[in-house]
């Protein structure tokens, strides 16, 4: 199965969606094909039906967290100085938002081939992390779905059931980012004191400062 | 941080009403519970006898495996594996090391996939042996066949020990190849251990196949369609069971599996009678893909010799690999950035998706078929909760 073919077929069919190919350096060769959000669920279902391609059998889906990166640059700029222009070098800091990364792998039952990666990115890490479930398209993704909400905070978008999959109910934050602390031992301790207190307060400021 | 509240705290036993005001009952079913398979809860809503609703809950084993492997390097993950499926831990080993080998692209070479071969498919038999016991015991024969079972199993793991030094965390397979060859004699043992099964499985067939009460139990009991079967991802021999041609040994020639002729038993109900049938069925297809295995095993090298062990790092990118484990598709799904440590690691478990279609079999049943149902799914709960 070629992913250009493959590309080229959805865009006839499906109008106005974007879709682009992310290059694999790995021996593995397995390129993928980044959707976006809102025409996902049409591309899903052109997959799924689509009587040469026939992706019946959504096997794998997980999330990848990347964080925003601090990027700092040096910047020459002409500044008055002392009366006289002059050069001066500026160190510039821009952090980008980072994302959430949400990773299909489809195979076909009926035409045995594949795996084909479908790939979907939030906007950000922290209020943009909405992206539409494909649980409608394939069942599969139900309870793996469940599972990304809970390890990484992406939230579907139509999805039955959107529950905790793993985490208990009244857990906070989600395990599975790069950027997670270990609830510490001092959060089961019903009078923290000495050492247990100064690392619960290390603890607490660091989590809620975030 | 957060508020930490226990999971039993949100069980919540509030009177409810069904359609024309009947009572319906809440309960709970595990997470002790001893034919649950482990900590594995299942909130059940009954009319009477009858199953309205089924939610299961997890995370009672969650020790979030990935974070730890994400952390670690990519051969301290290896022996972790093994605690995955621990019923089947030689299978857990091989689809890392394969999705580890198709990330980095390193060949195998031709004895250590033969090794592996064996290896794999003895897993399978003791897998599959076993799962047919506890489902018997789940149905109440008082361990007859759990214990047959047991008495093959053990001598199963009696090869697996001469061969990797422990009876289930074998910790065996590596990047590229096996960790040791075959001890002296071991082929020999293994051949016998083979040829016996099949008087085993002739057995366990006179005991179970016609018997009236698993008839009775498990015939037209949680059928899983066809249609739900490839939807909802499920693998292995429940969705073979369902009449979904799939073996992944056959779809996707990993390994060396075209070299071997065996058949792919297909069920055509897809009820609890029909898994625990294909199930014996295959056992048959491994005996015969472990004997031609053993006799066409050439000598050389069982890993690759280029192939740098410390210091592994593979180039950026990313690998899915999968294989067909006992349970169904054991997948890992990598991503490296380079670096000594995977960036991303994430394995597919079998087990939790095919739990997906768990409330759709048991709606409708009776109480006591929720074990029935449950027990052919096949689950262990290492690899649920991961």
């Amino acid at each position: 199965m070629n992913l250009e073919t493959i590309k080229s077929e959805i865009e006839a069919n499906v109008p106005g969606c974007r879709l682009e190919i992310v290059a694999n350096p790995s021996p593995s060769g397995q390129h993928s094909l980044r959707v976006d959000g809102e025409h996902a669920v049409d591309v899903a279902i052109f997959l799924r039906d689509a009587s040469g391609l026939r992706f019946d059998f959504c096997s794998n889906v997980t999330g990848i967290d990347w964080p925003g990166k601090e990027l700092t640059e040096k910047v020459k700029l002409r500044k008055l100085v002392d009366g006289a222009e002059q050069e001066v070098e500026e160190i510039r800091k821009t952090t980008t938002p980072g994302s959430l990364e949400v990773v299909y792998h489809l195979y076909s039952v009926e035409k045995k081939h594949g795996p084909i990666t479908l790939r979907m990115r939030t906007q950000d890490r922290d209020t943009g992390v909405h992206l539409p479930s494909l649980t409608p398209v394939w069942r599969s993704a139900e309870f793996q779905e469940r599972e990304v909400f809970d390890l990484f905070g992406v939230v579907f978008d139509g999805h039955p059931d959107l529950r905790r999959l793993l985490m208990w109910p009244g857990f906070v934050d989600h395990p599975m980012r790069r950027d997670y602390r270990d609830p510490d031992d001092c959060e089961y301790e019903p009078t923290a004191h000495d050492a247990v207190l100064q690392r619960a307060n290390r603890h607490r400021s660091g989590v809620e400062g975030r | 941080m957060s508020t930490v509240t226990h999971p039993t705290a949100h069980f919540d036993l509030e009177p409810m009403t069904g359609p024309g005001n009947v009572q319906l009952l809440e309960i709970s079913m595990g997470p002790q519970h001893p034919s649950t398979h482990g900590v594995f809860r299942m909130k059940v809503v009954l009319d009477g006898e009858r199953v309205v609703r089924l939610k299961p809950v997890f995370g009672f084993l969650h020790r979030n495996h990935e974070k730890i492997a994400e952390s670690e390097t990519y051969l301290g993950s290896m022996p972790y594996t093994d605690r995955l499926d621990y019923m089947c831990p030689l299978t857990n080993n091989w689809a890392y090391a394969l999705a580890v080998e198709k990330l980095a692209g390193i060949e195998v070479p031709e004895r250590a996939e033969y090794l592996r071969v064996i290896a794999g498919e003895l897993t399978r038999l003791q897998n599959h042996a076993c799962l047919i016991g506890f489902l018997m015991q789940d149905l109440g024969s008082s361990g007859t066949p759990l214990m047959y079972a047991f008495r093959e199993r053990e001598k199963i793991l009696d090869l697996f020990e001469a061969l990797t030094g422990a009876r289930m965390m074998g910790n065996y397979m590596r990047f590229g190849g096996c960790r040791v060859d075959l001890p002296a004699g071991w082929l020999e043992q293994a051949g016998k251990v083979v040829a016996d099964f099949p008087r085993f499985l002739d057995e366990y067939e006179r005991l179970l196949v016609g018997n009236e009460i698993l008839m009775d139990r498990t015939q037209e009991v949680g059928v899983l369609s066809r249609e739900l079967a490839v939807s909802a991802g499920i693998s292995g021999p429940m969705a073979r069971a369902s009449g979904v041609d799939y073996d992944i040994r056959k779809v996707d020639r990993y390994s060396i599996y075209d070299r071997f002729t065996f058949r792919v038993p297909l069920g055509s109900h897809g009820d609890v009678y029909d898994r625990f049938m294909v199930r014996l069925l295959e056992m048959r297809e491994s005996v015969g893909i472990l004997q031609q295995a053993m006799r066409d095993i050439p000598g050389g090298p069982i890993v690759d010799p280029k192939m740098k062990i410390r210091g592994f790092r593979p180039k950026p990118g990313e690998a899915y690999g999968r294989i067909e484990a006992p349970k169904g598709e054991l997948g890992f799904y990598l991503v490296s950035d380079g670096s000594p440590n995977p960036y991303r690691y994430r394995v597919r478990p079998p087990s939790l998706i095919n739990l997906t279609v768990l409330e759709d079999l048991c709606v409708g049943q009776n109480v006591a078929d929720i074990v029935a149902i449950l027990g052919s799914i096949d689950i262990v709960m290492g690899e649920v909760d991961r």
